[in-house]
């Protein structure tokens, strides 16, 4: 198969970007999307074409859709037009011969873009460290089965936990929201008994961080939720909602002085 | 204040929109010959409407809910373009993407439009702000809201125009409806589907009901 | 010559952890603060070290390469993690779980480490459901278990089929709170390039900061290296891309021994390669061998009739099927070890029966479950795994069976260490899978989670203080110190060589290479002579590279070409240590086998006599044979016996 590629090329986080049209032929409907990348990298430093050689950069590692490396924009759907999938799991053969692809980095103000296809996705650590987490220190914890959960609980935890934290639904919302991401880590713990004792103080948060860190709100257009590689609902994002009515409604944190011997 | 609060009073003022529009639309089918004495029906309803006190208090709240729901939108508005200074070449073309959704901060903007122009035609004429809308039928005072209507529906420019604005404020509305549960956060694997029903049932028919009053004086 | 000494506790083998803590040294709160610990890798064993470093008061600097802790390769793991809870009553123990460990081995690894790990797996169950761990569940709420190879019972916990994905998220929420809290600084895109030893005690590391391309030094009076396997070396293996051996191979260089190279496991049930521009092999989760059933068909007419695409696999009658583990292994069946599945799969191929368009594939087939089970049941239980299949073969697994192939997937060898995971250097120590501890000669599946955590929750914070007792006193390391100045000074004399050869080959071209003769003769069935030919090959090879690779760019900014050809710098040197380790261990175990060493119906043939050690490897300098160090393990409290997966 041949293709046309359009990508974005931004020598680093200052310069001034463009897109630059790159031919690539003979591959094989097998191959991931990755791996025509991988051979349009080689041929730029093998032909030597352009000078300086100059690869393509892109982040991309574990290439079986579980690690959320790696971030194309691919003719207008993060990770390209299959659905439920990362880029790395997209082959070739989703595409027609002779097709123009056009690849672009994510784009929000929260994701500053590093180089080329890169961008800086740290701001989905820093929400994370806001309370993304259940604050149990190491030792100590009780017996595994006495804490019960039920199936359907357990199960819808883990719909939300599987989120691999890729950035696709802050690429895909036109307001550049991370409401799906953030609602499936508050969710996911939500939904979990081990979780509620810091529920209140955690979405509270972890929303104000989101906002800080420049992300866009949500408008319910439900983007996030058709682009997700992990097909994580929307209904995540109901449920962050209510949790942070609640909260707001219920709690309020004071400071308190001394008290522990 | 985060988003998502500014996005709970947005829902709140909203759904109270909604609300209001159903005795809005309720009031405004007597001007159409539904029933024999439609006119003394639609004549008493204004009547209580401008004079309860009751009316008089929630009046203030219509107007509070305009402006919260106003302002917060178009504050996150504001807010969500700056959270993507440099847009894509290739525009998103996610499959759910819903265009009501996506249009709603642009439809929005044209309910506001048609707001001001039924303002003028009707609250600051009540008011005594402006001059009653002028036509065939003589406006008695500045509540006989029945021949005011009546004048306006009697022009087909208005007509077409009003049409239009219904249609776009029926957008606004599929979006609404379940956006404002959704935004509270009531979403149910059960109920969620029959909310989404209703507004799709909501967004049809309100719009329908209040064309079906210029419809009547375009055809007849 | 340097001494081995394992630090085995004294006791029986159940006494011996609890009675080394006992007797270990502690550090008082006050003189934690006092402390600076590096960890390098975010992996489980990396991040619950620094975690549970952090909540217990030391300063802890956290380095991976990935942009997020979150994205490092523990994440791939699918099926489950086991821990002797005996949850299903169906006779676990902790016994058990050590016994089918060191068994699973091929008794190559120590009683005393493998017991400990049996012993602290339920606390690690523990720890992650307090972290909201969203494990599988019964209707009743409490934990459900599946069953992995190499054991008769069920106790592998599960999470769908991101068993690995969610623990590390647990790991990381414990980091990130540590990070909040401000005990924890992390460093993400930074490639740990070198070891910083002052007399004679690790105190740093040199560091690569991905992104701006510059060389940093940070000091710290313990370093925990975590930074994972060597599998890459073959260059398609089920590892990510990022993973690399060039953080423990300069331990290596810097006086850590090295043992067990040759112990590379090569897991049964991956996707089979389909072309020469493939980047990775895909691992499908050893799980599905619960459900699925393995075969080939048993005439040869059928292979070629399916290979011309002229039938399909349920074209073929039930009585033509092979199922070759079954039919070998009766006892255990298709949940047979990873090196017996694997070796089984390519004695059939070998044989003429693989399936595929290269004839080197088996069929992993679910029909018979999907009849007894229904469908509903094998999706539920599989469907991600299915549908990964689907994604990368365009092939539906519900109607017809997988496909699959042995791939390279998990390095039980790595840096040695003794019973408190600290290496030969002092100061230095080595978590996960990057330290060679608990495996023997082959890991069985659902273990390499378990050990991570355990190393990170449960055993560094105890040993590491038992360390860190003798260095109260010891002031904060300044960077600047002449041993720090010359690390980098080497670094990034290497890293510049590297941009001047200016050759005529890319660093994946070179790598391929490798790959491939690490494939053919130092992969699943090893003899004298490849061996030999491998090393003699490698050594051409490495030639090559340093006066063919070419390199683009420059040192500063962003330069992925660099970093690889750093990380295949190493490995050329790691594989010519693997070669060499597995040519001197005249034996077939585990995941070992030598040709020569073989019963008449192809198992494997133990030496314990001669090789029942644990063979450390030291480094002599440039060009010289590395220096052999032999770990004798003694076999107390269980009997060494050939391992029966028949009966």
């Amino acid at each position: 198969m041949n293709f046309t590629l359009k990508i974005w090329r931004q020598e680093n986080s200052k310069a001034k970007g463009r897109f630059k049209t790159y031919k690539i032929e003979n591959i094989s409907p097998d191959c991931s999307f990755l791996e025509m990348l991988d051979i349009l990298n080689e041929k730029l430093i093998h032909d030597k074409i352009e000078l300086p050689v100059d690869p393509v950069a892109f982040d991309h590692d574990c290439r079986e859709g579980i690690c959320g490396m790696c971030s194309l924009y691919i003719n207008g759907h993060p990770h390209g037009p299959e659905q439920g999938t990362t880029v790395c799991q997209v082959h070739m053969r989703k595409f027609q011969d002779g097709d123009t692809i056009v690849i672009e980095p994510w784009r929000a103000k929260a994701f500053p873009i590093i180089k080329d296809l890169m961008v800086d996705r740290s701001a989905f650590d820093k929400i994370i460290q806001e309370g993304g987490y259940i604050s149990a220190s190491t030792g100590g914890v009780p017996d595994a089965n006495s804490i019960l959960v039920s199936k359907e609980y357990a199960d819808m935890a883990m719909d939300a936990a599987a989120c691999i934290g890729c950035g696709a639904c802050v690429a895909a919302c036109k307001n550049a929201s991370a409401m799906l991401f953030v609602a499936a880590k508050v969710s996911q713990f939500a939904l979990l008994p081990q979780g509620h004792p810091e529920a209140k103080r955690r979405v509270q948060a972890m929303v104000s961080k989101m906002d800080e860190l420049g992300f866009g709100s949500c408008t319910n257009t439900y983007a996030c939720e058709a682009e997700c590689p992990k097909n994580i609902s929307v209904e995540h994002i109901a449920r962050m909602n209510r949790e942070f009515l609640k909260s707001k409604l219920t709690h309020a944190e004071k400071k308190r002085i001394g008290g522990f011997g | 204040m985060t988003s998502l609060s500014k996005k709970v009073f947005v829902s709140l003022a909203g759904l109270f929109l909604i609300t209001f529009l159903l005795l809005h639309l309720s009031i405004n089918l007597f001007i159409l010959p539904i029933t024999p004495n439609h006119e003394e029906t639609f004549r008493q309803a204004v009547h209580f409407m401008t004079t309860s006190p009751l009316i008089k208090v929630m009046e203030v709240v219509l107007f509070a809910a305009f402006i919260i729901h106003i302002f917060f939108a178009v504050t996150l508005q504001i807010e969500n373009w700056i959270a993507r200074p440099r847009g894509y070449k290739v525009w998103q073309k996610s499959r759910t993407d819903s265009p009501f959704s996506k249009l709603a901060i642009y439809t929005g903007i044209f309910v506001l439009i048609f707001l001001i122009i039924h303002f003028m035609n009707f609250y600051f004429v009540k008011q005594g702000w402006v001059s009653p809308p002028e036509g065939a039928y003589e406006v008695a005072d500045k509540h006989d809201f029945y021949n005011m209507a009546l004048n306006l529906f009697n022009n087909p420019v208005y007509c077409v125009l009003y049409i239009v604005l219904i249609i776009v404020l029926g957008f606004h509305l599929h979006h609404a409806f379940q956006a404002g549960f959704q935004s509270l956060g009531l979403n149910h694997p059960i109920y969620t589907p029959i909310i989404k029903i209703l507004g799709w049932i909501y967004s049809i028919l309100v719009p329908l009901g209040f064309i079906s009053i210029p419809l009547y004086f375009l055809i007849s | 010559m340097t001494q081995l000494n394992a630090k085995i506790p004294q006791g029986s083998l159940q006494e011996k952890w609890t009675n080394y803590k006992a007797n270990q040294k502690l550090v008082n709160p006050a003189n934690k603060r006092k402390f600076e610990i590096i960890v390098v890798g975010t992996g489980l064993a990396g991040a619950s070290a620094a975690s549970a470093l952090g909540e217990l008061g030391f300063n802890v600097k956290v380095f991976c390469i990935q942009d997020s802790p979150r994205r490092a390769h523990s994440i791939s793991a699918q099926g489950g993690i086991n821990a002797a809870k005996n949850y299903p009553n169906d006779g676990d123990s902790i016994w058990r779980l050590f016994y089918d460990t060191i068994k699973g081995g091929d008794f190559r690894s120590r009683e005393a480490n493998v017991y400990r790990l049996a012993e602290v797996s339920n606390n690690i169950i523990d720890q992650c459901v307090a972290q909201g761990v969203p494990f599988a569940r019964d209707y009743a709420g409490y934990l459900d278990n599946r069953s992995f190879g190499g054991a008769q019972v069920s106790r592998t916990f599960y999470a769908r089929g991101q068993t690995g994905q969610q623990l590390l998220l647990g790991a990381y929420g414990a980091l990130s709170k540590e990070i909040k809290r401000g005990s924890v600084k992390m460093y993400t895109r930074h490639e740990m390039l070198d070891l910083v030893i002052v007399d004679g005690i690790a105190r740093g590391i040199i560091t690569r900061d991905t992104i701006t391309g510059k060389i940093e030094r940070f000091a710290a009076h313990a370093v925990i290296i975590a930074t994972g396997g060597y599998g890459n070396v073959y260059f398609l293996s089920t590892n990510a891309l990022n993973c690399n051996a060039s953080a423990i191979w300069n331990c290596y260089k810097k006086g850590a021994f090295f043992a067990n190279p040759a112990f590379v496991q090569i897991h049964p049930t991956c996707i089979p390669v389909h072309g020469d521009y493939q980047s990775k092999l895909t691992l499908m989760s050893e799980s599905l061998r619960n459900d699925g059933r393995i075969w080939v068909p048993k005439k040869k007419e059928d292979v070629e009739a399916i290979r011309s695409k002229k039938l399909r696999a349920v074209d073929i009658p039930e009585n033509d099927r092979d199922y070759f583990l079954e039919r070998r292994y009766p006892a255990f069946g298709n949940l047979v070890p990873r090196d017996v599945a694997s070796r089984a799969a390519k004695e059939r191929c070998d044989a003429g029966y693989g399936i595929g368009p290269t004839g080197l594939a088996v069929y992993l087939d679910f029909s018979e479950s999907i009849r007894r089970l229904g469908r509903d049941v094998i999706e539920s239980r599989y469907g991600n795994l299915f549908q990964m299949y689907e994604k990368i073969v365009d092939e539906n697994p519900y109607e017809n069976p997988m496909m699959i192939f042995p791939a390279v997937h998990y390095t039980m060898g790595g840096l040695w260490v003794d019973y408190e995971l600290q290496s030969t250097v002092p100061g230095l120590f080595v978590a996960g899978e990057a330290n060679f501890s608990d495996h023997g000669a082959n890991r069985l599946g659902a273990s390499a989670l378990m050990q991570g955590l355990a190393d990170g929750y449960f055993i560094l914070p105890y040993t590491l203080q038992n360390y860190l007792a003798d260095q109260i006193g010891v002031q904060k390391f300044e960077t600047d110190l002449p041993e720090f100045e010359l690390a980098e000074k080497e670094t990034i004399e290497k890293l510049q060589r590297l941009l001047a050869i200016q050759g005529k080959y890319s660093v994946a071209t070179l790598h391929k290479k490798l790959g491939k003769i690490m494939w053919e003769n130092v992969g699943m069935a090893r003899d004298e002579a490849r061996l030999k030919q491998a090393i003699e090959a490698i050594r051409s090879l490495k030639q090559e590279f340093w006066k063919e690779v070419y390199v683009p760019g420059s040192l500063t900014g962003v330069n992925d070409e660099l970093l690889k050809a750093n990380r295949l710098a190493d490995y050329l040197e790691l594989a010519e240590l693997i070669a060499h380790d597995a040519l001197l261990r005249n034996e077939s175990c585990g995941c070992h086998f030598r040709v020569e060493y073989q019963s008449e119906d192809g198992e494997a043939l133990r030496n314990d006599e001669e090789y029942k050690y644990v063979s450390c490897w030291e480094y002599q300098g440039e060009g010289v044979e590395p220096q052999l160090h032999k770990e004798p393990l003694e076999y107390e409290f269980v009997e060494l016996k050939s391992r029966n997966y028949k009966v």
